[in-house]
């Protein structure tokens, strides 16, 4: 096997499988094409953008995906509903935990079980899901910075992320792909001692995202590349399907975890901030890196709420069960059903549907938000600089796992 | 709001549009018919008692070969009034053909683009119906019930 010749090389492959959009004889005087991607740091993963540009004017900007296709929806078709759960991590795999609890709030509801789940459960889930929610942000925060220049704030932001990475590992096994939350339940309670580490590494953690606002967010150069640029009004925001921090960076306060209250979200307190266009235009790039900062936050808010409630009301016991509810066989009956849930990027949904025969979904769709959000970058970026269009696709936080799938 | 209020609402203007409400999805459906689809998708999206601004996710499916006809769902939400409601149409599988709704909801472009892509169906008035996710040279829609896949691409073999 090792001799035998593994891929067939020709210079034309490329466009054939992927060609451009715009050929040289489409271009205007003065026009070229440039591609960028899909190896080059500031697209964020496997992302490829054909660039129309008149010198320095962006014309259009036409993505090209389907570098990390990894066939979930062919995968999910193949196999019972528990298993496809390892997949759903790989989606968006900066935040597996959120991407995992949506799916499992749309097993449980067509299973009729999404009231028999402990509360301790429900918090536990909602923790590492804010927890990872956190180590997303500052990835998009960190990142960011870096596209525009600022490297130190990348380096700060992956040193906190590693502890939460940490965190999470000490819960699940896993630093990035956990599988921890399960249909009916959680692989383990959490360790013994992780609600104290965990309160000690958040009151750890404030001033830190302080650190990072005054270096970053609230710098000169950093303003001068953000604000104003990629300005994206509420009203376009809402036909292109955005969600998530984008929507709410365009002044609308939009949340799925206040709109739905799913999960416990309704017992806990906590604000969903808005872009106000302080710094520039209502909706612009440096509006959108704010809401993802004040989220921040909010999200220490809500994982200290949930610790406070795990060590008082809701506090281990000896005969307590994470697997209690985990049903035996996961046959729902047959429906169709549609879930949505708030990820970092944004709306994250699953269409099921179930035959009510097999333990197989016959059909199960994820609708991944960075896709939907990216599909907006052409609207942002034309008309600017190929120096904005870094700072759009940055200010957008896809994750090429989602977008792909 | 309910699926069938909703179906009264559409019923006053478009008589002929629904053909019947979903009973057993959450949310709620409405099957609708293939040749009204834009307009009772505008209607349905500027409708002041409705007003679904956002359509959330767009859904191919395959019946299987029995039924030999392949579905387009879409999830439809209205921020303002927190309604949601699912639509569908189904179409036949020998020549899959419906119409495009970037007219009316942008978002819709990517939406349809993947569904053209998985499931081979065409949508009339896109702007640009290109496969998004494989390859342009890849052969056969791989979410179709009955695909079967190629055996080499470029020289390596595909093995499902």
């Amino acid at each position: 096997m090792a001799n035998q010749i593994q891929y067939i090389f020709d210079n034309e492959n490329l466009n054939r499988s992927e060609p451009a959009k715009f050929s040289s004889d489409d271009l205007q005087r003065d026009e070229m094409i440039i591609n960028i991607g899909p190896q080059h740091p500031s697209t964020h993963g496997v992302l490829r953008l054909e660039v129309v540009t008149k010198g320095e004017q962006i014309v259009e900007v036409v993505p090209h995906l389907g570098y990390l296709h990894r066939c979930f929806e062919k995968h999910a078709e193949n196999l019972p509903y528990n298993q496809v759960l390892p997949f759903v991590d790989r989606m968006d795999y900066l935040a597996a935990m959120n991407s995992e609890h949506a799916y499992v709030m749309g097993v449980e509801r067509m299973l009729g079980i999404e009231n028999d789940i402990p509360a301790r459960v429900e918090y536990i889930r909602v923790l590492v899901a804010e927890l990872n929610r956190l180590a997303s942000h500052f990835l998009a925060l960190g990142s960011y910075g870096m596209d525009l220049g600022a490297v130190t704030g990348f380096f700060w932001m992956m040193r906190d992320r590693e502890h939460i990475l940490r965190l999470l590992e000490w819960v699940s096994g896993a630093r990035m792909l956990y599988n921890y939350i399960w249909v009916g339940g959680l692989f383990y309670d959490l360790p013994v001692g992780f609600e104290e580490r965990c309160m000690e590494f958040v009151q750890y953690l404030k001033p830190k995202i302080k650190e990072l606002e005054e270096l970053v967010i609230q710098n000169q150069i950093f303003i001068q590349r953000t604000a104003k640029v990629g300005v994206l009004s509420a009203d376009l925001a809402i036909n292109y399907g955005i969600t998530g921090p984008m929507l709410r960076g365009s002044g609308l306060a939009y949340d799925l975890r206040k709109v739905d209250g799913y999960s416990v979200y309704s017992e806990l307190e906590f604000d969903v901030p808005v872009g106000k266009g302080e710094m520039g235009e209502l909706g612009d790039c440096w509006d959108r890196t704010w809401v993802r900062v004040k989220e921040c936050y909010e999200s220490i808010k809500i994982i200290e709420q949930c610790l406070n409630r795990l060590k008082g009301e809701h506090q281990r016991t000896k005969s307590f069960d994470p697997r209690a509810a985990v049903p035996k066989k996961i046959r729902p009956k047959a429906q169709d059903l549609y879930i949505r849930a708030e990820n970092p990027k944004g709306e994250t949904g699953f269409y099921f549907r179930a035959d009510g025969k097999s333990d197989v979904p016959f059909r199960c769709k994820a609708r991944g938000a960075s896709f939907v959000n990216l599909s907006i970058i052409n609207e942002l970026s034309k008309g600017g600089l190929i120096a904005d269009l870094i700072a759009v696709i940055g200010s957008i936080d896809i994750v090429l796992g989602e977008v792909d799938r | 709001m309910t699926a069938i209020e909703i179906k009264t609402l559409i019923d006053e203007s478009l008589p002929q549009a629904v053909i019947q409400v979903v009973e057993d999805a959450s949310p709620q459906g409405l099957e609708l018919e293939p040749h009204f689809l834009v307009e009772t998708m505008l209607f349905l999206h500027s409708h002041p008692q409705l007003y679904f601004d956002s359509l959330s996710c767009i859904t191919g499916m395959d019946n299987g070969a029995e039924l030999e006809e392949l579905e387009v769902i879409y999830n439809l939400y209205s921020l303002p009034n927190d309604i949601h409601l699912m639509t569908k149409v189904k179409l036949e599988k020998k020549n899959p053909v419906v119409d495009s709704l970037t007219g009316i909801w942008r978002t819709a472009d990517w939406h349809e683009r993947e569904v053209y892509d998985l499931f081979g169906i065409h949508f009339n008035q896109h702007p640009d119906l290109r496969r998004i996710l494989l390859p342009a040279d890849w052969e056969g829609h791989p979410l179709r019930k009955d695909y079967k896949e190629q055996s080499y691409y470029r020289g390596i073999e595909v093995k499902y």
